[in-house]
């Protein structure tokens, strides 16, 4: 009975969320705002991604700029089953619950893959620090889109197109909503504490036993999954899979929202993702600034306010009736 | 025979231009301990500053070698000033902060140069300012005269520029090494506090050290300019990281390390995208660099240093 109370209260913000994105899908369909919905998938998207990088550069204070490389593999995975899987059907299942169900499956194989990426990118962390490992993150990123643009197998430079849409604003609701529920819940774990007692100070951590390589690995491996579920949503909201959507350029970004947001914040990490991205939808006209205005972003915020908007600190932080007591790790 | 000559030969064309950018990594790496990410682009600059003064000065029209010097020796000016700039405004303000703070900061600045040089035309002329984001043909100071000794292909560009790189590593080792500014380099990137106690004067040493490996970064632009003679503002991206391969190759702050390092990197290069997978030739260096961070995190040349708490 207490687990079953405890599966229920775990399974309660999805449970909230479906009916409630449901309903604004439908609203929004209904109004035909075709565009703003659009713009609110890709909004959704880039929660994923920088709330899942933070992971690595917020919470373990490595500093990860390869995360296009992770979406990639996990964009390709996804991509490669729903192709192979087209009027494929699961028998004594009506087709379009069948094809939610294989690109459910999809997404998952994409994670998969992407997680299996983290591991052997996380292996090197293990010697590196800092500087060095954004390097070879970066490195990886460059050596993941050498090798799709030269494997016949995933399209080439031209990728792979005629993807079936999938991807929905429930779909990407509910992996913003997951990919949420997992770094707080993460945080407030054991593996969570080490995890910011390395941000703290690695060699203080190391010394009261915290298995600080096996922790990194970890985070990586997270991390990764994750940036592959939102590959995996992109590139079935765009119908079309190519190296160019996960360069450099890309990864970029997300450092951009985890950084404005402030690296170690959740709630910093959606609000950075919703107003650039928001942002850059208004400077629509003016798209050529729009890296030119990232990176003076980026050099504004590290030499006035190193920290980004938020620090470590959450929303409702400064909430003074919810405040909580911040006894926890991480207060500046 | 031939082809193993000829990629000889164009392996240590490209091996010398990395080791040229490799070298202003390293220094700034061996005072600073920063990652310069911006560097690549400096050396984007660098070729563009040298086209702008090359049309400036008329060169197309009437080529000669006084003018292809002053073209040379402005933009390392140019260059230098600009690194100079960049440590004065982006990295000198985060000094004490931590070190990733700067590498982020770098990163922006590294964008900054990339994307403000795509940006639509502010100024007219031959060629306006911006440039923006399409190719440009970098003028010949002078003809262009190709010999086949043994069938090996070699321009008298590929000759002058392999020249002027050995020579500016030889002046660069001399002015590290044997001059009073190389020792106070040196000491900073030993120690900067003690050096700083010590009378040298810490903020100049650093200033002159962007200005030295923003210079030779210059040079490598317009020797590579000179051969391959189209520029575009994403020019510096992949040198620049293949330069920072070689110098982690060579051991970081190590400069005979990275002049090893930018050879051995272009070499490879050439002969494994000569030999077998020609098309994997961006994936060469990354590939190299992790398996030389797996296995001798410190670099060829680079000494292993105990962590101290």
């Amino acid at each position: 009975m207490e687990q079953v109370k405890l599966a229920l209260r775990s399974a309660l913000p999805f449970l909230i969320a479906l009916p409630v994105l449901w309903g604004v899908s439908e609203v929004l369909r209904y109004y035909e705002f075709t565009s703003f919905q659009y713009i609110l998938m890709m909004a959704f998207i880039d929660v994923i991604l920088a709330v899942s990088l933070n992971v690595i550069n917020g919470f373990t204070g490595q500093f990860s700029i390869g995360h296009a490389g992770f979406m990639a593999i996990g964009a390709y995975t996804a991509a490669k089953i729903t192709l192979a899987a087209r009027g494929l059907e699961i028998i004594g299942l009506p087709p379009g619950i069948s094809d939610q169900v294989i690109f459910l499956l999809a997404l998952l194989a994409g994670m998969c893959t992407a997680s299996i990426a983290g591991f052997l990118v996380g292996m090197p962390s293990l010697r590196l620090r800092g500087d060095y490992l954004a390097i070879v993150t970066l490195g990886f990123n460059e050596i993941i889109r050498v090798v799709i643009e030269n494997t016949s197998f995933l399209g080439q430079a031209t990728g792979l197109s005629g993807l079936p849409r999938r991807t929905t604003l429930v779909w990407v609701g509910m992996g913003a909503m997951a990919t949420i529920l997992m770094a707080r819940r993460l945080v407030g774990s054991t593996h969570g504490r080490a995890l910011l007692a390395i941000r703290e100070d690695e060699v203080a951590a190391e010394a009261m036993g915290v298995n600080t390589t096996g922790y990194k690995v970890r985070a990586f491996v997270i991390s990764a999954a994750f940036a592959g579920l939102a590959g995996g949503l992109l590139v079935h909201l765009i119908q079309l899979c190519t190296p160019r959507s996960f360069t450099f350029v890309k990864s970029i970004e997300v450092v951009v929202m985890v950084v404005l947001g402030g690296m170690g914040s959740i709630t910093g990490s959606v609000i950075a993702a919703f107003v650039l991205r928001f942002g850059v939808e208004a400077l629509r006209e003016a798209q050529q600034y729009r890296m030119v205005l990232y990176s003076m972003l980026l050099i504004v915020l590290m030499l006035t306010r190193p920290t980004g908007l938020f620090g470590t600190r959450e929303i409702w932080d400064w909430l003074p009736r919810l405040r909580r007591n911040r006894a926890e790790g991480g207060a500046r | 025979m031939t082809e193993f000559l000829q990629h000889l030969v164009n392996g240590l064309s490209v091996g010398t231009i990395y080791a040229l950018i490799a070298l202003g990594y390293t220094m700034v790496y061996g005072v600073l301990k920063l990652i310069n990410f911006a560097h690549g682009d400096v050396y984007m600059v660098g070729a563009f500053s040298g086209l702008y003064l090359a049309r400036g000065l008329g060169v197309d029209q009437s080529p000669s070698l006084f003018k292809a010097l002053l073209v040379f020796f402005g933009s390392i000016v140019v260059c230098a000033a600009l690194g100079v700039i960049i440590e004065r405004f982006a990295y000198r303000p985060l000094r004490h902060q931590p070190r990733l703070t700067a590498l982020i900061t770098a990163i922006g600045v590294s964008f900054l140069l990339e994307y403000g040089f795509q940006l639509p035309p502010v100024t007219q002329g031959s060629v306006p300012f911006p440039p923006g984001p399409t190719p440009r043909f970098f003028p010949e100071p002078f003809p262009r005269v190709d010999y086949a000794p043994f069938g090996v292909h070699v321009s008298n560009y590929d000759m002058v520029s392999l020249a002027v790189a050995v020579g500016l590593m030889f002046l660069l080792q001399f002015i590290v090494y044997r001059t009073k500014f190389g020792t106070a380099m040196r000491a900073v990137s030993f120690d900067s506090s003690v050096a700083g106690l010590m009378g040298i004067n810490v903020n100049r040493v650093i200033s002159w050290t962007f200005a030295l490996g923003s210079g030779l970064a210059a040079a490598a632009a317009l020797l590579v300019a000179g051969s391959r003679p189209t520029i575009n503002p994403l020019m510096g991206l992949m040198p620049g990281i293949k330069a920072f391969v070689a110098a982690v190759f060579g051991g970081i702050g190590n400069v005979p390390g990275a002049m090893v390092g930018g050879l051995v990197l272009g070499l490879a290069e050439e002969y494994v995208a000569g030999y077998a997978l020609s098309s994997y030739r961006d994936g060469i260096a990354f590939a190299m660099l992790i398996l030389v961070l797996l296995l001798r995190p410190a670099g060829l040349f680079g000494r292993v240093r105990a962590e101290k708490v």
